[in-house]
């Protein structure tokens, strides 16, 4: 298996934790990944709001490049991944627009290959049953809030990726490495964005309600597939409760990913679970120690 | 809003429908108002307008109204609403040609929001990648409050979640060319 790998800008950055823990389970399940070089920021969130042609034109110089290889591309970020899809998608449908967009960036992209989340690959590509296979520590004691948020699996003839409202794919995986994951109503609600830089109590108010129903149904931790949220549910969980006068919420945050190496056998290190905010570590330890529930037969 | 007369703003609308559905792609006659998106929204709580009467706003010809308010500026285009429909509106793609409309007129209601995106966007025209740290800092000072966040430099340095220097690559040209192309056409009127 053998895919285009596109990082985006926050996975040398903010969610460098993101880069390691995909690239060390790539490895362990036989996904090979090659950057594609020098690929360039996707837009993201701003260009669309901003000009139509650019948001379309920015993912489709790097889905160019992958396709004159051969290539899928498999992307981490939940907000990359939205933004080539829609890409794919708009050049597929109209000739005009493909025209257009090769005009721009200068090279001829026809739309052959296609975009998978990095998610969608090891849940639905790999699989989880063939995940089972591998683990090597089960992570017994892990009661999960799979957070999906927005852009994974909306709009869903764009990104034509699980259910809309209830995926499961994350949850599958997190079941398959030995955790539990529970019952929740805001799996696939917004974590505000870039609110929580722009409108910081808009965005408090978002991640404030996440929280809070992560752990009314238990959960011991909050997993993502996304950077934006991840920073955003990592990083803001002390300003959110002293905004909403709440007790701390102590709920780590990982990564689908990181917590996939460590039932494959990493250490935290080698996964960045070091370089958390909310001190993921203690929860760590602890996994695979407690017998587990349902898994225990 | 103030009291209006809608047998003369309903004189639009036909106009207005057609201006949509150019820009945007999105015929707002089919919404029959249910209020599905406004429901669903994650953010309809801080809006000044939900996105349903966005729309309904829009069918009475209040054009200028609506790119006027807050609602099109605080929109995540979380899609939730556009998933919803039942009419298969695309209301996040309404709500983002608005605010593109609302830009290009000088109406712009969120300070904040516009200068974050155009930041980003300068980032990546210079550097062909976006620089996080960059971007918080420029905006914290455009924004008029440097000390925003200003605790949570010094971890992520170490953490090594922010570089100093941004990250560029080698073939700018390449993305600086599709900045130029984009604005030339868009100019032009191409969508």
């Amino acid at each position: 298996m053998k895919y285009a790998y596109y990082p985006g800008c926050s996975l040398n950055s903010t969610g460098l934790e993101y880069n390691m823990s995909t690239k060390a389970v790539a490895k362990s399940l036989g996904v090979e990944l090659v950057e594609i070089p020098e690929w360039n920021c996707c837009g993201a969130s701003s260009a669309h709001l901003t000009d139509h042609l650019l948001a379309l034109a920015l993912p489709a110089r790097n889905l160019a490049l992958a396709e004159k290889d051969g290539l899928d591309v498999a992307i981490p970020c939940a907000a990359c991944f939205a933004r080539f899809k829609a890409t794919e998608k708009a050049v597929r449908d109209s000739d005009k627009t493909q025209k257009t967009i090769s005009e721009i960036i200068e090279m001829d992209y026809q739309a052959k290959n296609t975009t998978l989340s990095i998610l969608d690959v090891f849940a639905n590509k790999v699989g989880a049953q063939a995940v089972s296979a591998l683990v090597s520590k089960k992570l017994s004691g892990l009661k999960a809030a799979c957070y999906y948020g927005c852009l994974l699996v909306r709009p869903n003839k764009i990104t034509e990726f699980d259910d809309p409202e209830n995926p499961i794919s994350m949850d599958n995986l997190m079941t398959a490495i030995g955790g539990e994951t529970v019952n929740w109503s805001y799996k696939t609600e917004c974590c505000g964005a870039s609110h929580a830089v722009i409108n910081p109590n808009v965005g408090r108010q978002m991640l404030r309600d996440i929280y809070r129903d992560a752990k009314l149904n238990g959960a011991n931790c909050i997993i993502t597939a996304c950077p934006l949220c991840m920073s955003n549910l990592d990083m803001r969980q002390q300003e959110v409760a002293s905004f909403a006068g709440d007790a701390a919420y102590d709920l780590p945050v990982f990564y689908f990913t990181e917590l996939m190496g460590l039932a494959l056998g990493y250490q935290p290190k080698e996964l960045g679970i070091d370089k958390h905010f909310v001190d993921a570590i203690p929860l760590v330890n602890k996994l695979g120690q407690v017998q587990a529930g349902r898994d225990s037969a | 809003m103030e009291r209006l007369q809608l047998n003369e703003t309903l004189s639009n609308n036909k106009e207005v429908r057609k201006e949509i559905s150019q820009e945007a792609g999105v015929d707002i006659s089919l919404c029959y108002q249910c209020g599905k998106c406004s429901a669903g929204c994650p953010v309809a709580f801080a809006m000044d307008y939900t996105p349903r009467q966005i729309i309904r706003m829009l069918q009475l010809g209040l054009l200028e109204e609506a790119l006027g308010s807050k609602t099109i500026w605080l929109c995540a285009t979380c899609d939730t609403c556009s998933t919803r429909c039942p009419r298969q509106v695309d209301v996040a793609r309404l709500m983002e040609t608005l605010r593109i409309k609302a830009k290009s007129k000088g109406k712009i209601t969120d300070k904040k929001s516009d200068v974050f995106h155009d930041t980003f966007l300068k980032l990546v025209e210079s550097y062909g990648r976006v620089h996080e740290m960059g971007l918080i800092m420029q905006f914290n000072l455009k924004t008029g409050q440097p000390l925003k966040d200003a605790g949570m430099g010094l971890p992520m340095l170490t953490r090594g979640k922010i570089h100093p220097l941004p990250e560029k690559i080698n073939d700018n040209g390449a993305v600086k060319k599709i900045f130029e192309k984009c604005r030339q056409l868009s100019a032009g009127g191409e969508q």
